[in-house]
């Protein structure tokens, strides 16, 4: 049981990750509506990305906003399931920097391609 | 003794349990997508052959699917967002429709877009 | 004259005990307080329930109706009797002590746990406070202070099931009176209280406590507030 301090800490860490992603997301959806309407092409994505680096910010910041509120919420929903303690945080927080690692290493992947 | 569903059965808890489970499906997601993305690491032909496979007509119906669940749960999060961090207001429930048309409106959009 | 199937709950024990039907004659303008008083006076003398004033006062009759959390006397069977069936069990959430009777001390322990309870400074040598009532504190007190404490929310709400430490809906909402009471002054302690897994953090907005209250009231709208009120304590490091 962690202490009340964390536990206000990680609502709130989840709470503010939600709204970064509220506009990441909006900006997600519509680029996704935009490009798939000529047909989605690997060029397409790529020229996309490399048209401004501030994709790659944009993208950046949209992954760890994921790695932050994805680990929270699963937490809560897991909780009411009935498992907690200290195995399920730390798988929790496995699966969060997997969630970096893996979104940054698609951005990366993404960005190589010229 | 516990409630059963009779007591559950109203909008703002169906609109929890859609944002639970599109929660739960999305996290579930996001490593085949990521996975999917990475494949770029192998060249450009190798995604776009990834890319050429997801033109099968079941696979934009799921993508639609996804869609709608991403939409879902963003406007029902902002909903949420709303509740807890600005003044109450009594018409919470017209806020609830509002979220759901907005990601009908979204999945429709997408649905529309990609045949 | 017609008559109505009543399935009540009887048992000693959540676990333990089962429904029974009962014939009660149909009768104009009948409540559910009504039917259980006639299965008690007329039919079966054992049954056990609660009630008191009959008049939708005191919250002392609220029971499970057709699986809603609801004052029986406040319960007219034709709005809720369809097709002339009525189920009728003990509140949810709380230990049965016996047919339709629950054991409430858990409920009143979250509130005492919530520190739903006034710590003022002054004596009777200071001069009254001075507090206006059309401000936002005094009004977002008159919104919940009329509470009785009758286990509706507390009965409705998902996450007491699902989460046994859980303060609840009645309790935080208590303290959320005396958050806004500016004469208060164990404000910290209280944060601290209802702050966390097992407090306000744990709402999910499901907003059924607000959908049951007989009094009108919004546990959900000052559970958000205590939330924000949580937050800007542990902003401000006083958690």
């Amino acid at each position: 049981m962690r202490s009340i301090k964390v536990q206000v800490i990680l609502w709130g860490a989840q709470r503010l990750s939600a709204l970064v992603l509220a506009l990441c997301v909006l900006v997600h959806l519509a680029t996704i509506i935009y490009a798939v309407r000529s047909g989605l092409t690997a060029a397409h994505i790529v020229s996309r990305l490399h048209q401004s680096s501030l994709w790659t910010v944009f993208y950046s910041l949209f992954v760890l906003a994921i790695a932050i509120h994805a680990p929270i919420g699963l937490r809560t929903v897991v909780a009411e399931w009935g498992y907690q303690g200290r195995i399920i945080d730390g798988l929790l927080g496995t699966i969060a920097l997997a969630l970096v690692v893996g979104g940054f290493r698609a951005l990366f992947a993404l960005q190589g391609l010229a | 003794m516990k409630n059963d569903f009779r007591s559950r059965n109203h909008p703002a808890y169906w609109a929890f349990i859609l944002h639970r489970m599109s929660g739960v499906a999305l996290s579930l997601f996001l490593p085949l997508h990521f996975w999917a993305l990475g494949q770029a690491l192998q060249g450009e032909i190798k995604l776009q052959g990834f890319l050429r496979w997801t033109e099968q007509p079941w696979v934009k119906i799921a993508e639609t699917l996804l869609v709608v669940l991403l939409a879902a749960h963003m406007s029902g999060g902002v909903r949420l967002l709303m509740l807890e961090f600005l003044p109450w207001r009594s018409w919470h429930k017209t806020l609830l429709a509002l979220a759901l048309g907005v990601s009908v409106a979204m999945g429709l959009m997408f649905l529309l877009s990609v045949f | 004259m017609s008559e109505l199937t009543v399935r009540i709950w009887r048992g000693l024990e959540a676990e333990n005990g089962e429904f029974q039907d009962y014939k009660v004659p149909r009768l104009e303008s009948q409540t559910v307080l009504d039917v259980v008083t006639y299965v008690q006076r007329r039919v079966d003398a054992s049954l056990s329930y609660r009630f008191a004033c009959r008049v939708g006062v005191c919250g002392s009759c609220a029971m499970s109706v057709n699986g809603v959390s609801r004052w029986t006397c406040r319960t007219h069977v034709s709005k809720v009797a369809k097709d002339g069936l009525l189920e009728i069990a003990p509140l949810r959430n709380l230990p049965v002590i016996k047919d339709l009777v629950t054991d409430m001390s858990v409920f009143f322990d979250k509130w005492a746990k919530a520190r739903g309870q006034f710590q003022g400074e002054h004596t009777r040598h200071e001069a009254f406070a001075q507090v206006k009532p059309d401000s936002k504190a005094r009004k977002n007190v008159d919104a919940a202070i009329e509470c009785i404490g009758c286990g509706v929310c507390y009965s409705s709400c998902e996450v007491v099931s699902w989460n046994a430490d859980y303060l609840g809906p009645a309790a935080l909402s208590r303290a959320w009176t005396l958050v806004n009471d500016v004469r208060d002054v164990a404000q910290k302690e209280r944060l601290q209280a209802v702050a966390g897994d097992a407090g306000c953090q744990a709402c999910h907005t499901h907003i059924t406590c607000t959908e049951r209250c007989p009094k009108g009231i919004s546990p959900t709208a000052g559970i958000a507030g205590l939330k924000r009120a949580v937050l800007n304590a542990s902003l401000k490091g006083e958690l």
